[in-house]
């Protein structure tokens, strides 16, 4: 079986994110890098089936920058087999990221595409289920459990909806975004950040892909969450339940 | 890119892809499965051998040796930072891991016979063979060429006696590398040559009673080495030592691993002091927003910032293969007794709460004591250098 798993990078969830000024995006100096924790968890998830089932091939593809390079350089470390960087220095939105995707789709052939929801930085969660329309394929998304038949044709998803689980099942080919609870990632070792750099990381220019890349998507403005306003300190609690009535008006 | 506030002239731009992804591997591991654990293993004075699979399955076991031994075949800078992530959790676990590398798998490397090597250093690595190194004896510390351990030629081996002491993982190590002086020819004194043995924890006549009531290194394993009349057979013997050359050359690798691992216990006095100034309010105000404070935390950014750069400039001359002991000798002083400042400075930047384990500072405080005297003490190392560079030797 082969599986392409789609990374973005994105700003470390850790670091503390501040808004440019003409509030024309984030500011990107000292920040850090990492592969997006929900795609983590789909390359994960592909390295698990391809543990249980041997002589699956794992397939990185990013979409961006070179210096997303080093997120799948972490990623080939991790165990994938090879990447694909298709580069481009431009914002790209969901509908041309999925575009792309479903024309290497067609160049590589995969059985599954795994993928995470949703990126970290901009939330979108549409990537998968785009691709899955352009494509024409089932998709099962948020997974929290993956399980093969035995002759590996048919996938079962669990899914996290709201209020519960659902259980969704269909014949590969197919799309599976991944959720928070699918799996823990595992670390890059020593060992595979060396063998990483013996594996092949395969660069496309974004024009050599024919897809109009054009964004239907525009940022207009990226402004940072309200300040907290300070509290007030009040001498009674007389003065407290007289205020949560006439000023908050919550009683 | 430099993504650490410990990183002030951004030493992470000067690392290679490789590098920085050994770091973070390390860092992950250290903040996610280790910090947890620390606290109740210092008190206790044990070490979290349950980790030990975990640290080999990550490849923090003899890293730089070639993967046909089971190494990952990974440069020197890499190492370092693997080292200065590890030693930010605790000194006690740089030692774990930087015995088994550089005192254990690095003489076996460069000293052993291939069965040796192909017995020895893929289990090793595996972290399922445990090693130590005894070197240092009850009266022969900063002076090992002094030592009394003899290693006396039999029908096919030899017989070993002596004491060796402050011999970190001895009482866990399945085996310990032990120099001994062994007369060529026994009739003739001068033939005297101190050679290195590798010697299983089975072998009759070899014990390692475990060293207690230490306040320093607490979640690390200290033992003695005891060998009575212990038989080691013609192949323990390491073919390629010969003089005390051998040993020092294993110093200087594991001091090497130290100047880098002291900028990690730095790191984690740092940010934790500089959280503290930040937060902790006197009179009305954060103590960060007085002149003292900010005075002391300037000063330990400066030299951390200082440390790492030195390793940086020293790991790029080892893996150039121009890297000389006396530079490592000024890293390692340098760095450790940097680091033990900036541990004291950090504990009195927070006051009362400084001495209480609800911070890592007293731990690496007290640790930094046990680094600031082991693998030369930081005045022996002083004497080194000033020998070096006068051409006249202070130890005669």
């Amino acid at each position: 079986m082969k599986i392409l798993v789609p990374i973005k990078r994105v700003p470390d969830p850790q670091t503390n994110i501040s808004v440019k000024g003409d509030g024309t995006g984030i500011v990107t100096d000292n920040v850090k890098f990492v592969i997006n924790p929900f795609c983590e968890i789909a390359l994960e998830e592909a390295l698990r089936i391809k543990e249980q089932q041997g002589g699956a091939e794992v397939v990185l593809v990013s979409i961006g920058q070179k210096v997303a390079q080093e997120q799948l350089r972490t990623g080939l470390a991790m165990g994938a087999d090879r990447a694909i960087l298709v580069l481009s220095d431009d914002e790209l939105d969901a509908a041309t990221t999925a575009a792309l995707l479903a024309k290497l789709v067609d160049q590589e052939k995969p059985e599954l595409v795994l993928a995470g929801k949703q990126a970290i930085d901009d939330d979108a969660n549409q990537t998968g289920q785009i691709l899955a329309s352009m494509l024409d394929w089932p998709q099962a998304t948020f997974a929290s459990k993956v399980e093969f038949s035995g002759d590996k044709k048919d996938v079962t998803v669990t899914r996290e909806v709201d209020g519960g689980l659902e259980t969704v099942a269909f014949t590969l080919p197919g799309v599976i975004t991944t959720d928070l609870r699918l799996n823990e990632p595992r670390y890059a070792s020593l060992p595979g950040i060396m063998k990483a750099r013996k594996k092949e990381l395969k660069e496309i220019p974004l024009a050599e892909l024919g897809v109009d890349a054009k964004p239907r998507v525009k940022t207009h403005k990226v402004s940072p969450p309200p300040k907290r306003a300070a509290g007030r300190k009040v001498e009674t609690v007389q003065e407290l339940v007289n205020l949560l009535h006439t000023e908050a008006k919550l009683i | 890119m430099p993504a650490s506030r410990s990183d002030f002239y951004a030493v992470e731009d000067l690392l290679s892809v490789e590098e920085r992804a050994v770091r973070d591997t390390v860092r992950r591991f250290v903040d996610d499965e280790f910090l947890p654990l620390v606290r109740q293993h210092f008190t206790d004075a044990t070490f979290p051998t349950e980790l030990t699979p975990r640290i080999a399955e990550l490849g923090c076991f003899g890293p730089t040796v070639p993967t046909e031994y089971g190494g990952a075949g990974l440069n020197s800078v890499a190492y370092g930072v693997m080292t200065q992530e590890l030693e930010r959790g605790d000194s006690g676990l740089r030692s774990f891991a930087s015995v088994q590398s550089s005192l254990v798998m690095y003489p076996i490397l460069t000293f052993g016979s291939e069965a040796q090597k192909r017995h020895w250093l893929p289990r090793m690595a595996r972290g399922e063979a445990i090693g130590c190194f005894g070197l240092t004896e009850p009266d022969f510390g900063s002076n090992p060429g002094g030592m009394i351990t003899r290693a006396k030629r039999v029908d096919g081996g030899f017989v070993l006696n002596g004491t060796k002491r402050w011999i970190t993982n001895g009482s866990i190590a399945d085996c310990a590398v032990v120099w001994a002086k062994l007369r060529e020819d026994e009739s003739d004194p001068k033939s005297e040559v101190i050679r290195g043995f590798i010697v299983e924890k089975e072998r009759a006549g070899f014990s390692r009673p475990l060293m207690h009531g230490k306040w320093s290194l607490r979640a690390s394993i200290t033992s003695e080495l005891i060998l009575e009349d212990c038989f080691i057979p013609e192949e323990n013997l390491m073919p390629g030592t010969g003089g005390l050359k051998s040993p020092l050359m294993c110093l200087t690798q594991a001091r090497y691993g130290i100047a880098w691992g002291a900028i990690g216990a730095a790191i984690a006095c740092y940010e934790s002091a500089l959280d503290y100034a930040k937060s902790r309010v006197v009179f009305a105000r954060p103590i960060g927003g007085y002149q003292l404070v900010q005075a002391k935390l300037v000063d330990m950014l400066s030299e951390i910032t200082k440390a790492q750069l030195l390793c940086w400039r020293l790991g790029r001359l080892k893996d150039a293969g121009e890297m000389r002991p006396e530079q490592v000798s000024l890293a390692k002083m340098n760095n450790v007794s940097q680091a033990l400042r900036i541990a004291r400075v950090a504990r009195d930047i927070l006051g009362a709460n400084g001495i209480t384990d609800d911070y890592p500072i007293i731990r690496h405080m007290l640790n930094l004591e046990t680094v600031n005297t082991y693998e030369g003490t930081e005045d022996v190392h002083r004497l080194t250098l000033g020998r070096d560079i006068t051409g006249l030797n202070a130890f005669e």
